[in-house]
Formats: structure tokens, sequence, C-alpha cells
């Protein structure tokens, strides 16, 4: 690992002001001078394996702003600080009666240890585990941008269907994040340039030409808060998660769904996919071919048939599309049959 | 195939084009540069600066000097000394390096030791009583014999006390669910999920 400085601010004005200091926005993330770390759970094993090479690391844990560390529920909606843990978030009563969707995606992601360490919004910005990321000898993009990209050809089976681009195939593996586009979540962050709001379906980027600029944050912006906005038929929401093994992996196909139903008919519905796609996926088609229609095993397919239409395949991801099909039709049918 | 983003068609840097205006655009890349020599120069002084961490380690106090770099895994091995806490894979994929920070079961081998100040760990030695009786995980484990090579166990046993402090120990479907995290390599998974169910009886009526 490359020798790094540690400083621990005080308060995220701080923090702001160190990293506006040594860091610009046209550094690549990964190679950016000063780095924020949380939970440290992605961060500190990407510095181990030289992807992540700040020279100035800058503690987020000390910040003195209570809020970042609490979880306020409201008729507004939930809001989540920014350095509560993924466990905490998992577990509280709250989240778990008004949004199933969310307390599920957090209790099927990493394990018990990773979630008593790893941050909410630490856990939305995970970078890919795509093996060609992680190992410095390959080619890569989103490392070294202009390098190529080994996975194309490689061992992709792991690799998204939805959202690829010529430079990048890599996935976004976390789950968190499909419940939060899914219920149009919306991210505070602050930087040196002031406070603002994301709409969470903004945060992340396409790969397009630019895979290693993975979301619309400056390099001095630090996410402080995500809140969840009030909707009652959140009540009906859930995640589907598939897996090589049956806990401790990353999705392979994935749902988040949410429901607003008028007995069959489906009033409204969210629906999230992870494990297939290059960024948090919304599958705006699969919501519309749902609209107004009695929720049943052919509209559910018919949804699913929808939400693959774009999908892009390679040598050894061919079986997620019919994967991420299925998964999505059971997480419909079971969300539909919630008590609530 | 692929430009600079900060020369490319979309290329403003993006602190440029949030910035809003041309002089402060123009003004930044200026400053952010300068910060960055007098950055290159002043870290190099620092880099290889030990940085005192202070930790209590199952009840003691210590007073370490260490490479900024030290997770907290190496500093309970090698500079403390206290070795029944593993290291597996260091990467966060095994739960050999488990610990308990301030009564949490965390990764030692994903924590830097430096983001640990003040904090009190408790390891594998620290939870025997002082005349040497065991505690009730440890027992368990012997009593279902659930394990056959070892290295795990002291992951294992303290992951186990975590989950059931945690409240997610209730049924052994919850004991698998949120236990997944410790790998067995020997695969003595019944026996471990057995001695955790004998260890949360024993110790929940206390």
């Amino acid at each position: 690992m490359r020798p790094f400085v540690y400083e621990q601010p005080n308060d995220i004005s701080a923090a702001v002001a160190i990293a506006s200091r040594f860091t610009t926005d046209d550094e690549q993330p990964t190679r950016a001078n000063a780095q924020f770390i949380a939970g440290g759970t992605n961060l500190a094993d990407y510095m181990k394996l030289g992807v992540a090479v700040p020279n100035r690391l800058l503690d987020l844990n000390r910040l003195e702003e209570p809020a970042l560390r609490q979880i306020r529920v409201s008729d507004d909606g939930i809001r989540f600080g920014a350095l509560v843990r993924m466990g905490e978030a998992a577990d509280h009563a709250e989240v778990k009666r008004r949004c199933p969707v969310i307390a599920d995606s957090l209790r099927l992601a990493a394990s018990g240890q990773i979630r008593n360490m790893a941050s909410l919004a630490g856990n939305i910005l995970q970078r890919t585990r795509c093996e060609y990321f992680r190992e410095t000898s390959w080619p890569c993009n989103k490392r070294v941008p202009g390098s190529g990209c080994a996975a194309m050809e490689g061992f992709n089976r792991q690799h998204a269907v939805l959202g690829a681009s010529d430079a990048c195939i890599a996935t976004y593996h976390g789950d968190f994040a499909q419940a939060l586009i899914a219920l149009d979540a919306v991210v505070r962050a602050e930087g040196s340039r002031g406070a603002r709001k994301v709409p969470f379906a903004r945060l992340h980027r396409l790969p397009r030409d630019t895979p290693h600029i993975e979301t619309d944050l400056a390099a001095d912006e630090i996410i402080t808060a995500i809140e969840v906005p009030a909707v009652a038929w959140a009540r009906r929401s859930r995640y589907l998660k598939i897996r090589d093994r049956e806990s401790y992996a990353f999705a392979l196909a994935s749902a988040a769904v949410a429901l607003d139903l008028d007995g069959d008919s489906v009033r409204e519905a969210r629906i999230a996919l992870g494990g297939v796609a290059t960024v948090p996926w919304r599958a705006r088609a699969a919501e519309a071919a749902l609209q107004d229609k009695k929720l049943d095993e052919a509209s559910a397919d018919a949804a699913a048939q929808a939400a693959f239409a774009d999908a892009e395949s390679r040598q050894h991801n061919a079986f997620k599309v019919e994967l991420g099909k299925r998964t999505l039709v059971r997480a419909l049918l079971e969300t539909r049959d919630m008590k609530v | 195939m692929l430009k600079n983003p900060a020369s490319s068609a979309t290329g403003l840097s993006r602190r440029s084009f949030m910035t809003g205006t041309v002089s402060a655009a123009a003004a930044a890349p200026l400053l952010a540069s300068a910060a960055k020599a007098e950055e290159a120069a002043a870290v190099h002084s620092r880099l290889r600066e030990a940085v005192a961490v202070s930790l209590r380690i199952n009840g003691q106090p210590y007073a370490l000097s260490l490479d900024t770099r030290t997770s907290l895994l190496d500093a309970l091995r090698d500079h403390v000394g206290l070795t029944g806490t593993k290291k597996g894979c260091d990467h966060g994929q095994c739960g050999a390096c488990t610990v308990l920070v301030d009564g949490k079961r965390v990764l030692s081998c994903l924590s830097f030791a430096v983001m640990n100040q003040g904090s009190e760990v408790t390891t594998v030695e620290g939870l025997a009583s002082s005349d040497g009786k065991l505690h009730p995980m440890q027992q368990a484990f012997i009593d279902h014999d659930a394990f056959q090579c070892g290295y795990c166990t002291p992951g294992q046993i303290m992951s186990a006390i975590g989950c059931i402090n945690e409240g997610h120990a209730n049924s052994e479907d919850d004991i698998r669910e949120f236990m997944s995290g410790n790998i067995c390599r020997c695969a003595a998974y019944p026996n471990i999920v057995a001695a955790i169910v004998q260890a949360r009886d024993q110790t929940r009526g206390t």
C-alpha cells in the first residue's frame, strides 16, 4: 500500500476545506490526492490492492454534526444521516415497517461485520468488484482511462447486461441503491460550492466513454444525508436478491419493487434492478408496462420483457437476462401478495 | 480511445462546470495546482512519520506508534503480540480477523488502526476470566466440537458473541444468515450453529 497522511477533520466544513485544497475535479477519483474514508470496507480493500492510491486520507468518523449519525422519521419521510451504519438502518423498526425494501436491501448485503462498519453514504458510493478493475495488471478503462477493457473478451459472468458501453461493462454491485432509486430518494451533499440536493437517479453516471467518472459528486463534496420521501404504499415493497450462494455474496440479479395497488390493479409500480446493470437501474419501461394493469403472472412477465428489452450480453453473462426477468416476475408477485 | 475528460467535448471539469462564474472557474485549477505542489513537498516529509495510537485492548491501555497503513489486525498481531486474532484473506471476505470494537463485531483487516483511536477492542484473548474459566462461547465450541483445524475459530467466536448481542441469533436460520461473514473451510458449520445456540441460551439468562 502507498503511504498516506491521515487527518481527522472535526466538522463537515473542515473536511470540505481540506479536500478542496488538495483535490481537483479532473483527477481520476481512485487516484485523487485526498480521499474520504468512513467505514473503509471498500476503500481499505482497494488501497491494499493498489487500485485506490490517496496520499491523504480524510477520516469522516469524527465529524461532530449529530445529524450525520441519526435516522429521523417524520411525515415527510425518512432521513438517513450519511454516517449511519448499514446494520443500524437494517434493524431500525420504523424503516422495516415503512420501507421494507430498504431494510431488506441492507440486511441482504455484505455480512454482519461489514454492516457494522460500512456507512450508508459509503455503501451507495461503493466501487465495482469487476475482477479486472480489482487486479492492477489488467487493462481497465475505469482504473486507467484509455487502457482498454479486459472484461469484454474475458471472464465476464458477473458483468452487466444493461447500461454498458464499449469502454466498460462493470456491474454496480450495491443493493441499497436499488431501493433508493425505486423510491425516488434524494441525496444531500456539501462541497466548497455549498450544499445541494441530488436526485438519487442522477447521482451515478453511466460509463459511456468515461467509466472512471462514476458519480456526479465533485472531488470535495461529501454526502451528508439520504432522504426518502414518504409514500404510504412504500409499505408494500420488497427486495429480492439472487446469488451464487445463499448469503454474503453479490447479486447475480436482484429486484427492488414497490407497488401502489387498487385491488388487483396497479396504480403505480416502482422497479429497480441490481446485479445486471452498470449503475443503480430504474426500470421505467417495466413500470409503464404495469400501469393500470391487473398484476398477474402474464403482466409481470410482460413487464420483465420490457425491463430487459435493451439488454446486451456477452460470452459468459447471457444467463443474467433470463435470470433477471424471472427475478423481477417473482419479486412483483411476492410484493403483490404482501400483507400490509 | 478515451480522452482526458478535462479536454473532451463535455470537458469542462466538473468543478468548473458547477462553479458558475468564469473568474472562479479559471482560478480554481490554479489554486489547486499550487496546493498540489505544496502538497507534494509537505506530504513527502510526513508520509513516513509514525502516528501515536491509543487503544484499550481487553481492558488494558496501549500506546502504540504506528505507520498509518497499519491495519487494526496487524497492530494486534505484530505490534501488541496478540496473535489469537487470525489473518485469513486480509480483504474482508473470510471473517477470521473478527474482533469487537466498542462491543460491535468488525473486521480488523479492513480497519486502519489509527481510525480506532480511543476505542475498546476485545479479542479472543480477552474472553476468559482471570481464573482461566472459559467464556461460555469458547466452552460451547469445545462442547460441540465446532472446529477442526481451528484457524477460523477465534473469528467465529468473536462474531458469534457479536451476533447474539445484536439480537440476531433467535433461530438456527438466523444464526446461519447472520454468521455468513465467517467462512469455515473445514465446514464445521452444523456444530458451530449448535455451539452458538448453547452459548446463547446460557448467556441470555445472565
